[in-house]
């Protein structure tokens, strides 16, 4: 089902947290809202799961408005970031409850729980105490709770937060596959950008309470609106440096030159901006060779990733294949691909 | 496991020397309490010298200290009705003060704490006004009344603390699944505040059984003698008729509920202490 955000308002008090949000999720789309902490993203699932009053505007599921509707009418499944599982219920009992509190019979109840239980693969803990599973196995049942009774909108808030390493990454697909196999439109919070980017069809970046930019993860990475939205994708991290352009296609790094992008060439002189390098791009087979000297150096199996400090001391970042050859101290001219780096303007947003 | 672990570091040996040193008088007390009360001894002699049962026949023959079943049913319906009010009372007050956004919750918090400081006896006076003007006064009802009333700022204080360890998310996960929240607090929030219900009860069971002075005071007529004024009443060393053994077994059958209770929920009494400890 569709979900509609109109003019979404939310204050506590005095303090307006989110002021006139709009936010569409489609039908059986799984969106982010990714943000770091205190952005407003989880307000805004928990006025959409009705535990929050809205302060103004709508929240529609489909056409219908929701806005006044308490939580027990909306037909939300919510899996929260401890899971919240009713400890003194079985496995099977905690999914059977939301069916139970809705009056269905028992028949119907029993089949409904099985079927979610080999959704979700818990068929062999149906009769175990929430103490009594892992983990990953209390994410597998509050998600099956979450769903059973076939919400409208499901919503996932920091569902992997308390998963370790492997876990995550299992869950992270797992998680996936349940909703594309159900088509149940839902929602992730998150504050881990890896977690958004591969788990959901768009991303929703968040800040202080207002949505920055929603795309599709790769178009995300690859054209960020701003500087916020750069700095937060990516990982290892991209490097920003401060410059003026000179009004002649280059940027002054006080020290350094280094060439806009060719779209960006026509830049007026004397305009501050920043320049935003992602590690892939610097130490690239062909592009602008640039000298520095290797100031750190952190093997990561696969890849490895150096701190490289140019002359004028600004410290680039760059990812390659893994290579044994250098070490700290060694002078190096990386190629750097000007074409992809991204330009921002003094005000954060990108040119 | 965790007890073996502490014997192999630890010796238990000095400690449980000084522990029975210092219980051993009331073990004596106890001892010759239950003896005296199934024998008799000589005159100016500790040790007994014959079995017999004579000390029990207050149970039957109500003519030495009164009839002890009336006294017993009386002490039941005190004891009992503490439990059920007490535990009703507190499990929802506990509930809203924990949960709900009352107004003035933190002026009845605090106000409850003062309730629960206050000395009962300073009281006293006022209530026996009040109870004297509502007609109220010598009445079962006039006594649980009052007692029920100084039992609850407690047992709403304890369960509030047992509420407050119930994580939030369970009752927003029970109101997303559909219930209403009397049904969250029933079916989800209930079962989790079930050590702290068990210890209070008991607790307000043993409360009840010893009272002693609202009974006396504010229902001073024979209908309404529980156990704990009767033992008084049986035990007036000046009468003609009286006899220390008596007075004994009467003590005895009164502790008796008191300590079967104990040993079977001692564990679950502590909980109280733990404010909301699963165990």
């Amino acid at each position: 089902m569709q979900l509609t955000l109109d003019k979404f308002t939310k204050s506590f008090g005095d303090t307006e947290v989110i002021a006139d949000m709009d936010l569409t999720v489609r039908d059986g789309e799984m969106l982010a809202l990714l943000g770091p902490s205190g952005c407003g993203k989880s307000t805004t699932l928990f006025a959409i799961a009705g535990i929050h009053r809205v302060s103004g505007g709508r929240i529609l599921f489909g056409d219908r408005d929701v806005s006044d509707l308490p939580s027990q009418k909306r037909n939300v499944g919510v899996v929260f970031q401890n899971y919240a599982l009713y400890p003194h219920m079985s496995v099977a009992e905690n999914i059977a409850f939301p069916l139970e509190v809705a009056g269905q019979d028992r028949a119907t109840i029993k089949r409904e729980v099985q079927a979610i239980a080999e959704l979700v693969h818990i068929e062999k803990l149906l009769n175990r105490k929430p103490a009594e599973l892992s983990g990953g196995q209390q994410q597998r049942v509050a998600l099956a709770r979450a769903i059973v009774r076939k919400p409208a909108v499901l919503l996932l808030d920091e569902p992997l937060a308390n998963l370790d390493a492997k876990l995550r990454l299992e869950m992270r697909s797992e998680i996936r596959r349940i909703q594309q196999e159900t088509g149940i439109t839902a929602i992730l919070v998150t504050h881990d950008q890896v977690e958004a980017m591969s788990m959901c069809d768009r991303v929703a970046i968040m800040n202080e309470g207002e949505i920055l930019q929603i795309d599709s993860p790769t178009e995300m990475y690859r054209a960020p609106v701003s500087r916020f939205v750069a700095g937060f994708l990516g990982n290892p991290p991209i490097t920003f440096v401060e410059g003026v352009t000179d009004g002649r296609g280059d940027v002054d790094l006080s020290g350094l030159k280094l060439p806009l992008p060719a779209r960006l060439e026509a830049l007026p002189a004397g305009r501050a901006v920043t320049l935003g390098i992602r590690p892939e791009h610097f130490g690239v087979a062909r592009g602008l060779p640039v000298p520095g000297v290797v100031r750190f150096v952190e093997p990561q199996g696969r890849e490895t990733l150096f701190d490289v400090a140019l002359d004028n001391g600004a410290v680039l970042r760059s990812i390659q294949p893994v290579r044994q050859d250098l070490s700290v101290g060694d002078a190096v001219r990386f190629n750097l691909d000007t074409e992809a780096m991204l330009v921002f303007a003094e005000t954060g947003a990108r040119l | 496991m965790q007890h073996s672990s502490m014997t192999r570091n630890f010796s238990m040996i000095p400690v449980l020397a000084v522990l029975g040193l210092v219980t051993l008088p009331l073990v004596v007390m106890y001892a010759f309490l239950v003896i005296d009360s199934f024998s008799n001894a000589p005159a100016t002699s500790l040790i007994p010298s014959e079995f017999t049962l004579e000390h029990w026949r207050f149970l039957y023959d109500f003519s030495l200290v009164g009839n002890v079943w009336i006294a017993t049913k009386n002490s039941l319906i005190l004891a009992f009705t503490m439990v059920v009010t007490t535990l009703v009372l507190s499990s929802t007050g506990g509930y809203a003060m924990s949960r709900l956004n009352l107004p003035f919750r933190r002026f009845f918090l605090a106000s409850v704490l003062v309730m629960h400081a206050f000395p009962a006896v300073t009281l006293l006076i006022g209530t026996f006004l009040v109870l004297n003007f509502t007609g109220l006064y010598n009445s079962m009802i006039g006594v649980i009344l009052v007692k029920g009333t100084l039992m609850l700022p407690f047992g709403i204080w304890i369960m509030k603390g047992f509420y407050d360890a119930v994580p939030w998310e369970i009752e927003m996960a029970g109101v997303q699944d559909g219930a209403s929240r009397f049904t969250v607090w029933r079916r989800l929030v209930l079962p989790q505040v079930k050590p702290g219900l068990v210890a209070l009860g008991v607790f307000a069971f043993l409360d009840g059984w010893g009272e002693y002075l609202l009974p006396r005071i504010l229902a001073p007529g024979a209908d309404f003698e529980v156990l704990s004024v009767f033992l008084q009443d049986a035990a007036i060393p000046d009468a003609a008729d009286y006899n220390f053994n008596i007075f004994k077994s009467v003590g005895i059958f009164y502790t008796l509920p008191v300590l079967i209770l104990f040993v079977v929920f001692q564990n679950r009494l502590m909980n109280i202490f733990g404010g909301g400890t699963k165990g």
